[in-house]
């Protein structure tokens, strides 16, 4: 064998390795959430459904479900309207600025959202917004709408700007312009965008350990309470949950992203 | 009026989200370095407590070296892994991409709690290798600085293995033939001409890991033990628990003029910030 094989072989081993670690946690939460005993082992000893049941039944993980998906929802259309408008103002400045421009909208994902949550605690405690709805809905939209923009303004640098700059030189409104031509072309990534501001929200738990009150609990803060007090697999099945979710989402973003880079 | 708004269009179009982001993530956040000044015993009072006590320079000291050695396993896996994505069969890049992306937008706490049933006293690999006869005694795998950077090591890749693979794949092909047709062997190849135009790939993503290692706080939490905390954990517990708010706002102020900093570097000089577009 010469050396290069080796080192080929070699190379395939490590990608092998590293894939099975990154994929392993996702994995074993199906089987682990089929397991019959109260505590965390692997491989289970019996069958057993229970934890969907528990899941499904108990008036905790229903009301942290929907106060999940409320807020998500409700976070996805603000970031996606804050986000799909400024990436068009964003495609109309200089390179320069652009690139400034996006540094600074991408600064909620570089902060430690701990900061972020701390931040956020200490503004909405002094106006008395700490625990409802509103203020986690303005933590989420805050962290998501750096994906909305940077989907939309992937659309808008395929898309061929001088459709849109016809549609005006013939005489129709910018809004006009925008409905009939720039957003049939764009739409493809601002979904995406929406759905990545969906999953952000829907996942996001440090912002809701300090912007959440009882009875505003989202579905993380529940799963957090259930590995950190109660060891339970409870948990198992929720996360079984949010595998789908996320494997859907993905699926939608690469349909959606395919679908764009015909559009264009 | 209208060439006024045609003037300025650009400006009120990004207005609602420079808006958002000023009221309510900068004001905050300037807010609370502000309050990290504020002690009985003048501007520096909790910045003194935080480096006169052992205890919390041992807490900076293990975020840092943890964060630290994640970006460098993180490197010394994640280029390999970011090579095939970028040299592979269509269907070979196809199958890393989903490997790489389904965990990457995974809730953080599934991976966690997946973690534990893996490296459980009872968990799966715990039982694999008593089964085998390997060990006598379950290995303690679980509540220490190994499954916590186990846990980063993993959560942390795709940061490395994007702008990695974004950086591979803009390079030049004819310049390795040049090498090797004047003869060099593979490995001189790697080391004097791939690596080399792979760096700037390299030290963005393992900026970018380190970076957002410094922060974390839901993994050294679940996976860590009780008495090995990060630096994100002691701004929770004296947020909740000690209630000193003054010492939590300069622990993060700590940790926000750390990222910061590293955060322009790294767009100034690597063109950070463009993984997110591939993700």
């Amino acid at each position: 064998m010469t050396s290069s094989r080796k080192l080929d072989h070699a190379v395939t081993l490590v990608v092998i390795l590293a894939m099975v670690m990154m994929i392993l946690p996702n994995v074993i939460i199906l089987p682990a959430s089929f397991g019959g005993e109260d505590y965390i082992i692997f491989p289970p000893r019996s069958f057993s459904t229970k934890w969907y049941h528990t899941f499904f039944e108990t008036p905790a993980w229903q009301s942290a479900t929907v106060n999940s998906l409320i807020v998500a929802v409700c976070s996805m259309i603000a970031a996606t309207i804050v986000g799909t408008l400024a990436a068009l103002g964003m495609v109309r400045l200089s390179q320069r600025s652009r690139g400034l421009m996006m540094s600074f909208f991408l600064l909620p994902t570089i902060v430690p959202t701990i900061i972020t949550g701390v931040a956020l605690y200490g503004l909405l405690a002094r106006t008395g917004l700490r625990g409802g709805v509103f203020g986690i809905v303005l933590g989420h939209t805050i962290i998501a709408t750096p994906f909305v923009i940077i989907n939309v303004v992937a659309a808008l640098q395929r898309m061929d700007m001088r459709l849109e700059h016809g549609a005006r030189s013939l005489g129709a409104s910018p809004l006009k312009a925008f409905y009939y031509v720039t957003l049939p072309i764009i739409w493809p990534g601002i979904a995406a965008g929406a759905a990545f501001a969906f999953l952000t929200s829907f996942s996001e738990l440090v912002l809701a350990l300090f912007l959440t009150s009882g009875a505003t609990t989202t579905l993380p803060v529940q799963m957090w309470s259930g590995i950190r007090f109660e060891i339970n697999p409870t948990v198992a099945a929720a996360s079984t949950l949010f595998v789908v979710v996320s494997c859907v989402m993905l699926l939608v973003v690469g349909l959606l992203r395919r679908k764009g880079e015909r559009t264009a | 009026m209208s060439v006024l708004i045609r003037r300025h269009a650009s400006f009120l179009l990004l207005l609602p989200a420079i808006l958002l982001l000023a009221a309510f993530f900068i004001l905050p956040t300037l807010q609370l370095v502000g309050l990290s000044f504020e002690g009985d015993a003048g501007a520096m009072t909790h910045y003194s407590r935080i480096f006169d006590r052992p205890v919390y320079v041992q807490v900076l000291q293990r975020t840092f070296l943890t964060s630290a050695a994640t970006a460098v396993l993180c490197v010394l896996i994640g280029y390999p892994v970011a090579y095939r994505l970028v040299t592979g069969s269509n269907r070979t890049r196809l199958v890393l991409l989903a490997l790489i992306l389904v965990p990457f937008w995974t809730n953080l706490l599934v991976l966690c709690y997946g973690w534990l049933i893996v490296l459980n006293p009872q968990g799966a690999v715990n039982t694999l290798l008593l089964d085998i006869g390997l060990i006598n005694t379950p290995l303690p795998l679980s509540g220490g600085i190994v499954a916590v950077l186990i846990g980063m090591v993993q959560t942390m890749m795709p940061y490395l293995i994007l702008p990695v693979a974004a950086n591979m794949a803009r390079i030049d092909n004819r310049v390795l033939q040049a090498a090797r047709s004047l003869g060099a062997p593979p490995l001189q190849v790697f080391l004097r001409a791939y690596l080399p135009m792979t760096l700037p790939g390299v030290m963005a993503g393992a900026l970018l890991v380190f970076i957002m290692s410094i922060g974390f706080f839901i993994i050294p939490a679940i996976l860590g033990g009780t008495r090995d905390i990060f630096i994100a954990q002691l701004i929770e517990m004296n947020i909740n628990k000690v209630l000193n708010w003054g010492f939590a706002a300069a622990l993060s102020t700590i940790v926000l003029v750390t990222t910061l900093a590293l955060y322009a570097i790294g767009v100034r000089w690597f063109r950070l910030g463009s993984i997110w577009g591939q993700a």
